[in-house]
């Protein structure tokens, strides 16, 4: 492994190893949440926090984690976080709150957080590891805002709840695409932007699982 | 490390002490942001209400909200008798307080539905109801009554409006609902919800609702227009529950005994 260092932790999961594009983790939360940017942001803002605060506190104390017991005791402290950051949306932004639901709950599964506690917090010390979690939240917050982007202009035609194309519905020109505002659009698009990065950065691309081999036989005419 | 991590007594250890450090933390912050989070529910349920009745103009402050609401009369209904109940007799002081559907989930407090009479699709109904009551002079002016019903995937939650007559319709809203995106989710266009402004909720004998949503508009010529909603475009079975939920909470089983005596000035 390549030395580890403070910049490269932050910045290196936004691009390079995109935890949505090239570790393909958390696309259940991708699909429902990126319907509205306001509520895309408030959810990447919530990541952002819960997987830097678990990193740093699973990190501070990994020395003393028993090993048998290490996957219970870093999905406590990511769960304790999250009903905390629940419980502040609440009180605080209670109309987005309302909209997130149960995805906010749904942190604690998100395969980033628990992914980057277990691969990344359990070997390295407290301050690298928060930069790594802000770096993976980061990277996922970016996936995140551009399929919200591409969903919230196409699907409702507005930004952050402004109207930018004026839909058919409000006496405007625009047909919004209906299907962009369900769920199974985020894979079109996660699809898209994955294409795009890997060609972009094409040490990103898998080898192959198998080629085919040569035809041996001659077909019969 | 001086010591070994793996033995089971470590193990128990650490494990109770995380658990105990986690729940100082966790149940430290819901007592100390209950205050704001059950302020923040409040007012959700006002701006609802006040939206449904038409009082609301956009971006209204918290304290604005909260003067506005003060003008209404918060009211425990029986809904067989259509008779005030008083909060005292639930052990409340406060009518607010007063939970409609964690009512209709407790057998003392809520009846089942038989399946003909349940056209709304939500089961039990709650024997009393919260209602909003609006007098001016002593005039009844406006009565905003909750309802609910199943649409094609949720089940709505909302409040109609009525005028003081108790049968014209001055606003419709829900404030809960997951229907689906840009076709029956259009139960929250504006533009649909003013269609409901004025419609009559009964014909002229004031006994059975007559809400219709009809397909391809109403015309302005059309059979009975006062009591016809445009239906929402591609989605018909969102426009069959709101229709139904409609007509379910104005009939005998719902509102219509207590808007008798509202009419009648009884209550």
């Amino acid at each position: 492994m390549a030395e580890v260092t403070a910049k490269k932790v932050l910045f290196e999961p936004i691009f390079n190893n995109n935890p949505i594009a090239l570790q393909i983790l958390g696309i259940c939360s991708a699909l429902a949440v990126t319907s509205s940017l306001s509520v895309t942001l408030v959810m990447c803002i919530s990541v952002i926090a819960v997987t830097a605060f678990s990193n740093l506190f699973v990190s501070v104390v990994r020395s003393q984690i028993p090993n048998s017991i290490r996957i219970i005791v870093q999905m406590t402290i990511i769960a304790s976080l999250v009903i905390v950051v629940d419980q502040i949306l609440r009180a605080y932004a209670y109309e987005i709150s309302k909209q997130l639901s149960v995805f906010v709950g749904l942190i604690i599964t998100n395969c980033i957080v628990m992914g980057r506690a277990e691969g990344f917090a359990m070997q390295n010390g407290p301050w690298l590891s928060f930069l790594d979690g802000i770096g993976n939240g980061l990277g996922y917050s970016v996936m995140l805002i551009v399929l919200a982007f591409v969903r919230e202009l196409l699907g409702s035609g507005s930004l952050f709840g402004v109207t930018i194309l004026p839909v058919v519905n409000d006496g405007g020109w625009y047909v919004p695409n209906g299907l962009l505002l369900l769920p199974p659009s985020a894979f079109f698009i996660i699809g898209l932007s994955i294409w795009g990065l890997r060609s972009w950065k094409s040490d990103q691309v898998e080898e192959p699982d198998y080629r085919l081999s040569r035809q041996t036989t001659k077909e019969a005419f | 490390m001086a010591k070994k991590k793996e033995t089971v007594t470590r193990t128990v250890i650490v494990a109770l002490a995380l658990c105990i450090v986690c729940s100082v933390v966790v149940s430290s912050a819901a007592v100390l942001l209950k205050p704001a989070q059950v302020t923040n529910r409040n007012l959700d349920m006002k701006t609802n209400i006040l939206a449904a009745a038409g009082m609301l103009e956009p971006g209204a402050s918290p304290k604005h909200i909260e003067e506005l609401f003060q003008k209404f009369d918060v009211k425990l209904v029986d809904l067989d008798s259509g008779t005030y109940v008083d909060p005292a007799s639930l052990g409340l002081k406060d009518p607010m307080k007063y939970d409609q559907y964690k009512a209709a989930s407790d057998p003392k407090m809520s009846e089942a539905l038989s399946s003909s009479e349940d056209i709304a699709g939500i089961k039990r109904q709650a024997d009393i109801a919260k209602v909003f009551v609006l007098k001016e002079d002593g005039k009844l002016k406006r009565v905003v009554l909750p309802i609910h019903g199943y649409g094609l995937w949720s089940t709505l939650y909302g409040f109609v409006s009525l005028e003081g007559d108790a049968n014209t319709i001055e606003g419709l809203g829900f404030y809960q609902q997951a229907e689906t995106p840009g076709l029956g989710g259009e139960v929250d266009n504006p533009k649909w919800k003013a269609l409901w402004v004025g419609k009559k909720v009964y014909g002229p004998d004031l006994e059975e609702p007559q809400i219709q949503l009809v397909k391809g508009g109403v015309g302005p010529d059309a059979k009975d227009k006062e009591h016809k909603v445009d239906a929402l475009s591609g989605a018909t079975l969102t426009s069959r529950g709101v229709q139904h939920l409609v007509n379910f909470w104005m009939s005998e089983r719902g509102f219509a005994p207590y808007l008798k005596k509202l009419r009648e000035g009884e209550v």
